[in-house]
């Protein structure tokens, strides 16, 4: 569904990613887990083609979607849903027009059925009756539901999170841990995370990949990540910092 | 200092050609008839609407203070009845679309990329391109159509007020001739002079625009690239505009007078 190949990215001389390569089958939960600052939000935005690589492939369901235009690529995005860091959410529009942006936009659809599948797909992530609320009148955990009922709303092939539990309390964020899983089994949906949390990393994927000085340094499942002994594993999984390594 | 030198006008032939590019996106877009018609007419009234008063304050005081100080320099000559149509001309085919330009540039050009700036550092652009939007077709578009339509219509009112003021300080503040004066004005004022002036206008809006989504689209991280981008989107399109209006003068005033 998903294949990297040999990825390179720099930001001026700051070299981001080097040489990343993996595959995600159709239907897998995939959590990419690293330091912060390490690039796993760059690589999650290279999926869905919002940046370009200096080198390497991106390819989607057999189309290599680094040569294409911007408007080719509108086609490919159909297929994804993104829910981002701070949910990105349009800030102009209420609740319902921000989920209903996709499917309006599309045009295939007729009001009715628009405003039915947003009262649905409100109930789904648990936020039903909220459809006249302006973005600025949530909160945190409000936000992150809305910009996922907006990510699902139009029924995508794949999903991706940027760090869907940062900035949440430990409660907020058991429940959107428990959404992302319901998402994934009821919509059967290739999903992949982007996080630092190993608790949700933990939960949510069936398959983790650790971004370590820009490549891909370890991959495997929860379990075999959680119980390696690769010293720069174990420390990130314990949360031990490396006193040879400044890290702030 | 010559390296300096160098970087600085590689980074504006850059912005130029950016700039180009997004110009000729919006071409396609709109040549495809991609455009969001309810956001069209939300931004024909904040950009057309809401820049009245603003527009009507400038072509009017600037009208009062052509027709007095044309006055002052006129009566030493004794050619006070032509002084309207000094202010009739001018303000057709230079003040009224450069001021109005101005004016326009500092109220939406600021806007709009204060707006997109803010979009795109808290990834609303990012969000509109995964939900299968071109960020031009919705963002751009619908600017750059509205700044063309309500650009004519604002200069005409700012002329309109301008000469209506300098009338009225000409007539009833100086003491001139009201006949004569409206006489020489219609007799000086042509259709080339007012075409000039609105040609002008629907250029300008599109500089306003272009160059206000351009920085908008491209500003820095943080509230200290918005701020940035503001500025420079004022500062950019303004003295666009001022250098584009001579060659505009000289190019259009050739054109019309051969037609």
């Amino acid at each position: 569904m998903i294949e990297v190949r040999d990825l390179k990215k720099s930001f001026g001389s700051h070299r981001i990613l080097d040489g990343v390569s993996f595959t995600i089958e159709k239907g897998e939960s995939v959590v990419i887990i690293g330091r912060s600052g390490g690039g796993k939000s760059v690589l999650l935005k290279h999926l869905i083609g919002l940046l370009r690589p200096n080198s390497g492939e991106v390819v989607i369901a057999g189309e290599n979607i680094v040569s294409m235009t911007e408007r080719e690529l509108l086609r490919v995005r159909g297929r994804f849903g993104m829910l981002f860091q701070g949910a990105a959410l349009f800030d102009s529009m209420t609740v319902a027009e921000n989920i209903a942006f996709g499917l309006r936009r599309r045009g295939d659809l007729p009001a009715e059925e628009i405003a039915k599948r947003v009262e649905n797909v409100l109930r789904v992530v648990e936020m039903p009756g909220i459809e006249n609320k302006k973005p600025s009148e949530l909160s945190g955990g409000m936000k992150k539901r809305v910009g996922l009922a907006r990510a699902i709303v139009y029924r995508p092939e794949i999903v991706l999170y940027d760090e869907p539990t940062t900035g949440l309390d430990p409660v907020v964020s058991d429940s959107i841990d428990k959404l992302i899983l319901r998402v994934r089994d009821h919509l059967d949906v290739t999903t992949v995370v982007v996080t630092h949390d190993m608790r949700s990393a933990r939960r949510l994927g069936q398959r983790i990949l650790m971004l370590h000085q820009q490549k891909i340094h370890a991959t495997g499942t929860a379990e075999e990540i959680f119980n390696s002994t690769d010293p720069v594993v174990r420390r990130f999984v314990e949360g031990i910092a490396d006193p040879q390594e400044q890290t702030f | 200092m010559n390296r300096q030198g160098n970087g600085w006008i590689s980074d504006w032939l850059e912005g130029l050609g950016r700039i180009t590019l997004l110009a000729r996106e919006a071409f396609f877009s709109l040549r495809t008839l991609r455009v969001s018609w309810r956001d069209l007419i939300y931004q024909i009234y904040f950009i057309g609407v809401k820049s009245q008063s603003v527009v009507l304050i400038t072509g009017a005081f600037t009208g009062m203070v052509l027709g007095a100080q044309t006055y002052f320099q006129f009566h030493k000559v004794k050619m006070d009845t032509a002084t309207l149509a000094v202010v009739s001309v001018s303000m057709c085919s230079e003040l009224g679309p450069v001021l109005t330009g101005l004016m326009v540039a500092g109220r939406v050009g600021a806007a709009i990329a204060a707006e997109l700036g803010t979009m795109r550092v808290t990834e609303q652009i990012d969000a509109l391109r995964t939900l299968a939007t071109h960020p031009v077709d919705y963002l751009v578009v619908p600017r750059l159509l509205a700044l063309h339509i309500a650009m004519p219509l604002l200069t005409v009112e700012a002329i309109a007020l301008g000469i209506c003021s300098g009338y009225v300080v000409g007539v009833f503040l100086l003491g001139i001739d009201p006949v004569y004066s409206w006489v020489n004005m219609v007799r000086y004022t042509g259709g080339t002079d007012v075409m000039m002036g609105l040609i002008k206008s629907v250029i300008f809006g599109g500089i306003i625009a272009l160059v206000g989504c351009y920085k908008g689209m491209s500003c820095g991280e943080g509230a200290e690239g918005v701020g940035r981008a503001t500025t420079e989107a004022v500062v950019y399109s303004s003295i666009a505009i001022l250098i584009s209006n001579f060659f505009l003068t000289l190019s259009l005033t050739r054109l019309l007078n051969t037609l």
